[in-house]
């Protein structure tokens, strides 16, 4: 038994579910950045049911990064599959930090990109049709953004550094 | 891990297990010798005869005059009171220190404290092979450097620095007083490869005892006669004043009994940890595409094979290692509690998504050519697998 994680964490990372990229998918968020050590793409596709709701029928998510980055985009990919938009979008970050159990506090970040790639899929599903977006996945999409360009700013300091070492 | 699976250690430069023969030597002392050095009675005076026997014992190992050696708990406070205690002790005569940009923690964080509190620190730049340049130590010191500190062999990547040079370079950019001093952190070498304080041109040098079988809680300084430094520790003036504390005998006895048993091993035990530690490393980047080595190829220790791969975080390399019973280490920000990579990797001009990938095996006392085939037997599925859930396999990152 591993002293850092928890079973749920270990058994999502050694044995992943729903791994790869989607050809025909209706959303896809990407999050994390390479510079700090966590990418998380999570595909999902939106299918209506009988009552003619929509529901995703399926996510699939591509990972590089720690333990906990991998095991939550494999749990939030197990979590979301027949659930309804509505329902999904209800998914939170303590959701999944209570699903995977004990998280050492420094990774805790790595642990909440899976739900921001999950409200970036579905950002991404309804502003492709055109639809309304509701205000907490707009601002979620706008803190990601936000989140983002800080580290292209720090990658920034990174690429003048790497050309310091290299032109030397 | 299965309870009763044997654990396949590749950490040997992290820590190493006491050897069974340092644990007697240990035990012994620890039950036998519980007297204080400073007391003046039988008790206290048989403590500090076996005190000073070691400390002969340990001067002749590497070339120095018994009085040279201040025993200490650990690498990390040999280190800081080296930054600290040159700094304070000379801070009239100049305010400028110089590292390598490759040290440990324990240097690079008192340098940097010492620069908020006042210092001027100058970070050596090295090569892609971890290599400091001597000629870059020339050109840095000026009249205000009171000391130059670089690593004598890399704990991360184990390239071994061009010591002897830089101490001649700074022999001979001494003034009357005989400053700047210089000093290199031998905790990854001591025990493995020869040490002569004279030939190395040092005035200082650092090594520890749980990096070579012996107990934790014990470490020492050379400090070369004549060079004057401010104590961390004030007390009852233990160690020549220089580290106040009753000293931790059992702990000394057995680092002293470690180091000799090294030090009459080391020839073979070189050959033997060279051979496997190659066909790690030439087993690795043949049955791994995308696999990098880091460090000098030849200038390196006989026990340190380090890697990078490409599309893979090396946090999760070592969880699955875990899982398999293999103990190993990496570099990657996610191993640590900064969001940052490990600075001697970024130091080697590699970028922070190759230096994520990194792996360090070290190999030690008990590795066998059983274990290296293991490993190599299950690495390549471990980054294979790692990679199938990358979004990066065959993209440029």
């Amino acid at each position: 038994m591993n002293k850092i994680y928890s079973k749920e964490i270990m058994k999502h990372f050694k044995k992943p579910k729903n791994v790869g990229k989607m050809k025909d998918f209706s959303g896809c968020g990407k999050v994390g950045n390479i510079i700090c050590g966590d990418v998380l793409w999570l595909y999902i596709k939106v299918v209506k049911n009988k009552k003619g709701q929509e529901i995703i029928k399926k996510a699939t998510f591509s990972t590089f990064g720690c333990t906990v980055a991998i095991a939550n985009s494999s749990l939030v990919t197990t979590l979301v599959q027949g659930k309804t938009l509505e329902a999904a979008m209800k998914i939170k970050k303590e959701d999944l930090l209570k699903k995977l159990g004990k998280v050492p506090p420094a990774k805790i970040h790595c642990s909440l990109l899976a739900a921001d790639a999950l409200s970036e899929a579905i950002f991404d599903y309804l502003e492709k049709n055109k639809r309304r977006i509701p205000e907490e996945l707009k601002k979620n999409h706008q803190r990601i953004e936000k989140e983002k360009r800080i580290i292209a700013k720090r990658y920034q300091d990174w690429a003048s550094l790497e050309e310091k070492i290299h032109g030397k | 891990m299965a309870k009763n699976k044997k654990i396949i250690y590749f950490d040997y430069a992290a820590t190493t297990p006491i050897d069974p023969r340092v644990a007697k030597e240990t035990n012994f002392y620890l039950k036998k010798f519980f007297g204080n050095t400073m007391s003046l009675h039988n008790i206290g005076q048989a403590a500090k005869e076996v005190l000073e026997k070691d400390r002969q014992k340990i001067a002749d190992l590497v070339g120095a005059k018994s009085q040279e050696i201040i025993f200490t708990s650990s690498a990390t406070e040999s280190n800081n009171l080296v930054l600290k205690g040159v700094a304070f002790q000379n801070k009239k005569k100049g305010n400028h220190i110089i590292i390598s940009s490759i040290e440990h923690d324990c240097i690079l964080n008192s340098a940097e404290w010492l620069e908020s509190e006042g210092f001027e620190i100058t970070r050596l730049k090295v090569d892609k092979n971890g290599l400091v340049d001597p000629k870059e130590v020339k050109k840095a010191i000026k009249k205000e450097t009171i000391l130059v500190s670089v690593i004598h062999a890399s704990n991360e990547i184990g390239t071994i620095e061009p010591i002897e040079e830089i101490g001649k370079i700074c022999r001979e950019k001494k003034n009357s007083q005989g400053i700047p001093y210089f000093h290199t952190d031998a905790a990854q070498t001591f025990g493995k490869i020869p040490i002569d304080v004279n030939k190395m041109n040092v005035d200082l040098l650092t090594a520890s005892s749980h990096k070579i079988y012996g107990p934790k809680g014990a470490a020492f300084l050379f400090l070369k006669q004549g060079v004057k430094i401010t104590p961390l520790l004030h007390g009852g003036g233990h160690e020549f004043g220089l580290r106040s504390s009753t000293v931790n005998l059992p702990a000394i006895a057995g680092f002293t009994k470690a180091a000799e048993i090294c030090h009459a091993e080391m020839k073979e035990e070189s050959i033997r940890l060279k051979k496997m530690r190659d066909k790690l490393i030439e087993g690795v980047l043949k049955n791994i595409p995308g696999s990098h080595l880091t460090g000098h190829l030849k200038n390196r220790l006989v026990n340190n094979a380090s890697f990078w791969f490409q599309f893979v975080e090396g946090e999760s390399i070592i969880m699955l290692l875990d899982s398999l019973a293999i103990a190993a280490s990496t570099g990657s920000a996610c191993s640590s509690n900064s969001l940052e990579p490990s600075h001697v990797l970024l130091a080697l001009g590699l970028r922070p998504q190759e230096a994520h990938g990194s792996l360090r095996l070290s190999l030690g006392r008990w590795t066998t050519e059983k274990e290296i085939d293991y490993l190599l037997e299950k690495l390549p599925s471990v980054i294979e697998n790692l990679r199938k859930i990358s979004p990066f396999k065959r993209r440029k990152m």
